[in-house]
């Protein structure tokens, strides 16, 4: 690879790679997403290189993408131009995709996706409902191109961006471009983009840094992972253009440890990037220099702050400290930082590819372009999904994500992460923006979006959010490592049926004192989960409290198994799966679980067929 | 070389003070009283305990907020009121937190005293140490001992010598005895160990001079 040294070499660069792509009739896409990746694509993708590699057929090119977003169907397999899409591609299918799809073009009825609405097979990705209602902006080209080839970024009009940036706008211009798009930051606060932007400009000091905040740890969300393993150079490119309008010299991609396939990705893409001279000195000759190297994290979820985050790459111990002076006036070893969301970064090239008015029409008045999630929990297509900001809620769990999984309606949505909130079905007409989101008590958050069905206990929810942050709490402040602790002591309690009226009132009150009070985000927003919980499904509580039962049946403390004499067959079955022998009865005979013994584990449940184990 | 000032408002009192100083430095020239705990004059500014906190405003209206009055520094047109139903409500709040994790030490009894604190609701435990870092900032700033740091997180934080042996820059010079809060037991009119002190100031015994007869009004007459 040589030195790109000005706008012209890289469109003979594109033109070339365009050229060298034609020679193959057909691209094979493996998915390498993280989703797919548990499901064993990497098997699937290497039996396919195998077979390719022994085969005379020179003319089919296997790519290895980054996530395709349907994570619920996963190993997932495309074949260009055709637009065929086969879901859950085992080893064992192969072969058969080999000689039947690419060696005669037949479709393999088997492997392709199943409408469960319409009761259709469906072959290409565009029909498929969860794609439809989707505008994947952002994640789109993750299908269309190999991470780590810098080659497959710049085919799709990557690096465009950056030299539209670098030779025919200014610093100043770019950040009008930028603040006219409406770009809002895409890590959960929502700051206005271009306004911290010319804040960090016109900060004073000679050095800038420029940081791509990575750390993400909502439980239940991916995106930024995905999007930074499927498309680094789309990041990488958003950061240069950033740092040429901030007057950035240096930048960091914060990466936690546990994402070992994104900061490899990140690290080739910006080898790759500095060998064809995007990175380093003099930038497509335009005089500008800018470097970016990896920080990886300990993978503390309190790291996702910006001052912590700072913290943690200057090597001192992840804890934040008061914002009265902000981040892009003294951040990084006390010179102004100016720190942006992957999903942020991602959009900026897109905005200054195809300008702030295009931009802008996507989306609601104050929230514009579109968001990425991570659709997780009781619906049928669980995935990432990237939608224009306002869609409701309603078409975001039932159109796209497929409606509830099996045969339990769906109650609530969780937000956030964390962070976030529970909006209860009713609300399932609000759109959904930064400030709607606020509104009801949860938050857009990093994008995690976690569905709930009957069999989930908002106690439960409640009390798994609270031990979490308890767990990732750094420590540093009073109400939020205490607060957090009393808090999740008052939910255990309620949980184990030991809770009275005084005690909801208590929980109220310490959580509204936390978020008041906490020094960071961490616990500014720690009780939205308790509060939001409280305040939609009340009723769940004073269940728990007032007549000692779980409506939900989840927990362990309030709930009974019991094996019902009409329905038991006697097979023993659950006898046999019981791990403590809490079960006894002769064949054929009405079984009975001893209540002493029982650790309520529901094995016997799972493992009865004339459903005789009922729980209460 | 003239003093530069700007104007704030602290509980409706219009006052001038010095460009740069804090609020709590503001607030303790003009002799309003701000409970703190993890605050010493001449160490940094930490704001871990936030007891401190005061609700912050600007004139010309804007949303109100809660900040640590010992980190945040003045600006011109600031409203600050230290006495609000929110304040009030919060500290007596993280009072309660405070002295159940840590009864049996003074200064944890006695912000709950002031606060009129009568009943924790929440179990004691026996904490002696508040994490307040102020032994980790004397060593470090006063007596350039670097000894003394926090270890793990949330939960398992505690103050501790690096890979808990003494270094060799800790030359016992005890400033960290001297600063700790927890050195010092309550007053002997505790007699369980985990009794809630502040007898003194019982709503029944109460003087009347209290003019609303509200709890946590840090009224003169029960100087800490």
């Amino acid at each position: 690879m040589r030195k790109i040294e000005s706008v012209s070499d890289l469109e003979k660069w594109k033109e070339n790679i365009l050229k060298k792509q034609q020679q193959y009739e057909m691209v094979l896409s493996v998915c390498g997403g993280t989703g797919c990746h548990a499901y064993g694509c990497k098997k699937v993708r290497d039996q396919f290189a195998k077979a390719l590699g022994k085969s005379s057929n020179r003319k089919v090119r296997l790519r290895f993408t980054g996530c395709r977003g349907l994570c619920e169907r996963g190993p997932i397999v495309t074949i260009q131009p055709q637009g065929i899409f086969y879901q859950r591609v085992q080893e064992k299918d192969v072969p058969l995709i080999l000689s039947e799809t690419v060696g005669k073009g037949k479709i393999l009825d088997h492997l392709l996706y199943d409408d469960s609405v319409t009761k259709r097979k469906v072959n290409s990705e565009k029909e498929i409902p969860f794609y439809k209602a989707q505008n994947r902006l952002v994640l789109g080209n993750n299908g269309l191109l190999e991470p780590t080839k810098i080659e497959d970024y710049i085919a799709v009009g990557g690096y465009h961006a950056l030299a539209k940036a670098l030779l025919n706008m200014g610093p100043e211009q770019i950040i009008d471009e930028v603040k006219a798009s409406g770009l809002r930051g895409r890590g959960g606060a929502g700051f206005p983009t271009g306004k911290k932007w010319e804040d960090c400009r016109r900060a004073p000091g000679d050095i800038k840094y420029i940081v791509c905040n990575c750390d993400e740890g909502d439980p239940g969300a991916y995106m930024d992972r995905s999007l930074l393993e499927g498309n680094p150079h789309s990041v990488l490119e958003g950061m240069i253009i950033g740092a040429y309008a901030i007057g950035g010299s240096h930048g960091y991609i914060y990466v936690r440890h546990e994402y070992p396939l994104a900061s490899k990705n990140a690290e080739t893409a910006i080898i790759q990037a500095r060998k064809a001279g995007l990175l380093g000195k003099d930038i497509l000759g335009s005089g500008f220099g800018f470097d970016v190297e990896i920080a990886k994290g300990g993978g503390a979820f309190v790291c996702g702050e910006s001052t912590a985050l700072i913290a943690s790459i200057e090597g001192r111990v992840g804890e934040p400290r008061s914002k009265q002076i902000h981040t892009v006036e003294q951040g990084l070893w006390g010179k102004p930082t100016n720190l942006n969301n992957v999903e942020t970064w991602a959009n900026v090239p897109l905005i200054i590819k195809e300008g702030s008015e295009w931009f802008s029409s996507i989306g609601t008045e104050r929230s514009k372009g579109t968001k990425i999630f991570s659709l997780v929990g009781k619906v049928k297509n669980t995935g990432l999904v990237e939608v224009p900001m306002g869609i409701t809620l309603k078409k975001i769990i039932f159109e796209i994500g497929g409606g509830q999984q099996d045969g339990k309606r769906i109650k609530a949505v969780q937000t956030g992460g964390p962070s976030g909130g529970c909006i209860p079905a009713s609300l399932f007409d609000l759109p959904v923006d930064f400030d709607s989101l606020t509104g009801v008590g949860s938050m857009m958050g990093s994008g995690g979006m976690i569905v709930m069905d009957e069999g989930t206990c908002m106690v439960d929810v409640a009390k798994y959010f609270v031990h979490f942050l308890q767990e990732e709490s750094c420590g540093k402040c009073l109400p939020c490592r205490e607060g957090l602790k009393r808090m999740g002591e008052i939910l255990d309690n309620i949980a184990e049926g030991k809770g009275d009226e005084e005690s909801l009132s208590l929980l109220e009150e310490l959580a509204e004192v936390v978020a008041d009070t906490s020094l960071c985000g961490l616990g500014k927003t720690a009780a939205n989960p308790v509060l939001s919980a409280l305040r939609y499904f009340r009723p769940e509580f004073e269940a728990h409290i007032r007549q000692r039962r779980c409506p939900a049946v989840v927990c362990t403390s309030l709930i009974q198994y019991s094996i019902s004499e009409a329905d038991c067959t006697g097979c023993g079955a659950c006898a046999k799966v019981c791990p403590i022998q809490a079960i006894t009865g002769e064949k054929k005979k009405s079984h009975r679980i001893h209540l002493d013994l029982c650790s309520k584990c529901g094995s016997c449940k799972d493992v009865c067929k004339s459903s005789a184990v009922t729980v209460q | 070389m003239e003093r530069k000032t700007v104007n704030v408002t602290i509980d409706g009192r219009s006052l001038e003070v010095a460009e740069r100083s804090t609020l709590l430095e503001a607030a303790h020239e003009f002799g309003i009283h701000i409970p703190t705990v993890c605050y010493m004059k001449n160490l940094t500014p930490y704001g871990g305990c936030r007891i401190c906190v005061v609700e912050i405003g600007y004139e010309g209206g804007g949303k109100n907020f809660v900040d640590t009055s010992c980190t945040r520094e003045v600006r011109e047109g600031m409203v600050i009121q230290t006495k609000s139903p929110r304040i009030i409500r919060a500290r007596k709040m993280l009072a309660e937190l405070l002295v159940a994790s840590a009864p049996n030490v003074k200064m944890a009894q006695d912000i709950a005293a002031r606060m009129g604190l009568l009943k924790v609701r929440f179990p004691m435990e026996d904490n002696r140490c508040i994490l307040c870092g102020l032994c980790i900032r004397m060593c470090y700033e006063q007596m350039d001992g670097r000894a003394l740091g926090f270890a793990g997180r949330g939960m398992d934080r505690k103050v501790s010598m690096p890979f808990q042996v003494r270094p060799e820059t800790c030359r016992l010079c005890r400033g960290c005895d001297y600063v700790c809060p927890g050195m010092i037991a309550p007053c002997p009119g505790v007699k369980e160990p985990a009794e809630l002190c502040g007898r003194c100031v019982r709503m029944d015994e109460m003087p009347a001079c209290c003019p609303t007869g509200t709890f946590g009004c840090f009224c003169e007459q029960n100087p800490l």
